[in-house]
């Protein structure tokens, strides 16, 4: 067993203490001194919490040991050519895409297509120096830095990363693409990519954030999205995470939803060593519902956490948790499912579903729902299911001429496919399509099949 | 006229389950052209016949051999049997949920035609195909477009394994208790179907419980399954013979000969 990491000793949490106070000064200089106040609470914060163990109920299943006796580097910037992005492409997608290379945005590789009137889509820091006002009333107002460690790292290193913002009754028919890319160097790296999306109401956009590594070596992403969804407005979120098989990636997706919108929240877990990934949205407003659906596969020693907060904060609102993992070698995933009925929320209806496959003896999943409700008048269902590839299906398929490999990987594909099946948008679920049947053992057969 | 090729020939064949000998000795000739029935009580290893033809891996072979078109069919894996053209159809189909009905048929036929050097079918060949078997079973087009067998009735099931065989075009068929359950329009839809596939080139093995699918699918020959070994083989109307009498009377007789 790796022991168990305390509180006191962390090499990672000294690391950021010292990059804060040598990066500090040189971000008070550019016009962002207004946000001084926010990062130093945050490190302060971050200082007395410290990093949580397997003590802490939220991180029972994860132990951070790896993570936390590694001393993470401020990352710096590096160049990249576009020709090395290729692969990461979102093909048949005419989208906006706004790349970020270590943390830093990219305009050069960046491609910023016509969006309608009003839209933005670009850099946070540029807002962070020139328009502060477009983000002083959301920026880290909802994610909660004061009891959540990665949230307070990610709010005091708070830079750079995606801003989108939707004016009142505009629709953005095309995806923004954000792509959050790393080059590892040979000590670990950190960088804390913060989005921040705002809807105004009776609008519509989708964000697709991409987490990709250039090249092998340790790296820590830590990022944080908000989502600010307008009154009645509907905001569909992607997270893909194909970083490299050494990467420690948290990211958490806090949404604050507005009367009557709709959020749809998409995870695909393929990559990175040890995966934290949390969702949280707030149904703060009547009639609001959020759709949380979630893929994760995992292979070799990859650990993958999932981890949901919905909380119902208000009446009429609906949620929807579907999650599926396929886990192999000897991966472990997680499915940490709450859901939270305040006082006021009366007629909730929230469903929660948790399905797994293990293709190996050693493939391990805890799954845990978690319902607190403290209204009376609520609808409130959970299941969840850990199985193996159902051997009689194999037999059935292979009695039809197809090969024991083209059966079994049917039959992953067709598990995954249900997730893949809600995306409604066809050029990222063809991507992920493509990506899951890459992942799938001899995938690769069921190209010439379909 | 001249003599008929042997399709299929078993001899003195074992196999158990879970350590227990559920065949124990079978014998069977099957020559191209014929459909021979087996029948037999509950338990005297009619589906496990069904199931070793096909290569299910759980029963093991103890004993005997299987020539299919005089090659070792006990060494072929289940894939293999199929490309070769044997057809199960299944008693239990299995319900297979986000695996399309029609994406499986197209996968499968193209196994099949890639493994026998034949070109692929395109998408355009394909549906015609399936349009043209379609209609023989009467099958409505939903099913086509739905994940395999799941939420199907018995009678759906049963009716999409024949109109996989339909499409499949076996040259060994096996029929797997295809009758049970089916109220009888759709037994005469199951049966049309099947007689409709009978041919010379092809030959065709009816397991069932009951005569009464036989009054359709008119067998050449009838063997009667008890206690893993045929005890009595005859003519089509030795099932009705076995209709009058029950299995008692036959059971009793093979335990008679099992003493001497």
């Amino acid at each position: 067993m790796t022991e168990t990491a305390t509180r006191n000793d962390s090499k990672a949490l000294d690391g950021f203490l010292q990059s804060f106070t040598s990066l500090e000064p040189t971000w008070s200089k550019n016009g962002q001194a207004w946000l001084q106040p926010i990062r130093r609470a945050a490190i302060a914060r971050l200082k007395a919490i410290g990093f949580p163990t397997v003590h802490d109920e939220d991180w029972r299943f994860t132990n951070l040991s790896p993570f936390v006796t590694t001393a993470f580097q401020p990352a710096a910037a590096a160049s990249v050519d576009a020709a090395s992005l290729t692969p990461w492409a979102l093909d048949g997608c005419n989208c906006t895409r706004l790349v970020f290379v270590n943390g830093r945005f990219a305009l050069g590789l960046s491609t910023l297509s016509a969006l309608p009137a009003g839209v933005r889509a670009g850099s946070l820091a540029q807002t962070l120096t020139g328009d502060r006002a477009a983000l002083e009333s959301h920026l880290a107002r909802h994610e909660d830095f004061q009891n959540e460690a990665f949230s307070a790292l990610n709010t005091a290193f708070l830079t750079d990363g995606a801003f989108v913002s939707v004016p009142r009754g505009t629709v953005v028919e095309t995806p923004i693409h954000v792509l959050y890319v790393t080059v590892p160097e040979s000590a670990a790296i950190a960088t804390h990519p913060r989005t921040l999306v705002v809807t105004g109401e009776d609008s519509q956009v989708s964000v697709v954030e991409d987490f990709v590594s250039l090249g092998d070596g340790a790296h820590l992403s830590n990022a944080v999205t908000e989502l600010v969804v307008g009154a009645g407005s509907v905001v569909g979120h992607y997270l893909i995470q194909r970083e490299n098989r050494q990467a420690f990636h948290v990211s958490t997706l806090r949404g604050q939803q507005a009367r009557g919108s709709s959020l749809t929240s998409h995870t695909v877990l393929l990559g990175g060593a040890l995966t934290r990934r949390n969702i949280h949205p707030v149904l703060a407003g009547e009639g609001g519902e959020c759709l949380i659906n979630g893929l994760f596969m995992g292979n070799d020693r990859q650990h993958m956490d999932n981890y949901m907060k919905v909380e119902h904060a208000s009446p009429r609102c609906e949620s929807r948790q579907v999650y599926k993992g396929i886990l192999d070698g000897q991966s472990h995933g997680v499915f940490h499912g709450r859901i939270i009925v305040h006082k006021d929320a009366q007629k909730t209806d929230a469903k929660q579903t948790n399905m797994n496959l293990l293709l190996s003896e050693d493939a391990q999943i805890d799954t845990k729902p978690q319902l607190e409700i403290y209204a009376d008048d609520v609808k409130c269902t959970h299941g969840a299911t850990v199985g193996q590839i159902d051997e009689e299906a194999i037999f059935y398929l292979r009695s039809r001429g197809l090969s024991d490999a083209s059966a079994r990987a049917l039959l992953l594909c067709a598990f995954a496919g249900d997730m893949l099946q809600r995306m409604k948008i066809e050029p990222v679920r063809r991507h992920l399509e493509r990506l899951v049947t890459q992942w799938v053992p001899q995938g690769n057969l069921l190209e010439g099949l379909r | 006229m001249g003599e008929k090729d042997t399709m299929l020939e078993i001899k003195n064949l074992h196999a158990k389950i879970n350590g227990r000998e559920i065949l124990k000795g079978l014998d069977l000739t099957i020559r191209t052209g014929e459909v021979h029935s087996i029948m037999g009580p509950n338990g005297s290893g009619k589906s496990t016949l069904a199931q070793v033809l096909a290569g299910r891996e759980s029963y093991e072979v103890t004993a005997g051999e299987v020539l299919y078109r005089g090659k070792n069919l006990l060494e072929m894996s289940p894939e293999e049997r199929a490309c070769e053209g044997v057809f199960l159809a299944f008693q239990y189909p299995v319900e297979i949920p986000g695996v399309n009905n029609t994406y499986f048929l197209k996968a499968a036929v193209n196994a099949v035609r890639k493994y026998r050097g034949q070109e692929e079918l395109d998408a355009m060949d394909f549906l015609a195909l399936m349009r043209s078997k379609m209609k023989l079973l009467d099958m409505d087009e939903g099913l086509l477009n739905r994940s395999v067998n799941e939420g199907f009735s018995g009678g759906e099931k049963k009716r999409n394994e024949i109109f996989h065989m339909a499409v499949l075009q076996p040259a060994l068929a096996i029929l797997d208790e295809t009758d049970s359950g089916l109220d009888i329009d759709a037994m005469k839809i199951v049966a049309n179907g099947v007689n409709a596939l009978r041919s010379p080139d092809r030959a065709m093995l009816v397991v069932t419980h009951y005569q009464r699918l036989l009054n359709y699918i008119v067998p050449d020959f009838v063997h009667v399954l008890v206690d893993g070994r045929i005890v009595r083989s005859g003519g089509k109307d030795l099932a009705l013979e076995l209709e009058a009498q029950g299995y008692a009377g036959i059971e009793g007789e093979a335990a008679q000969l099992a003493k001497v």
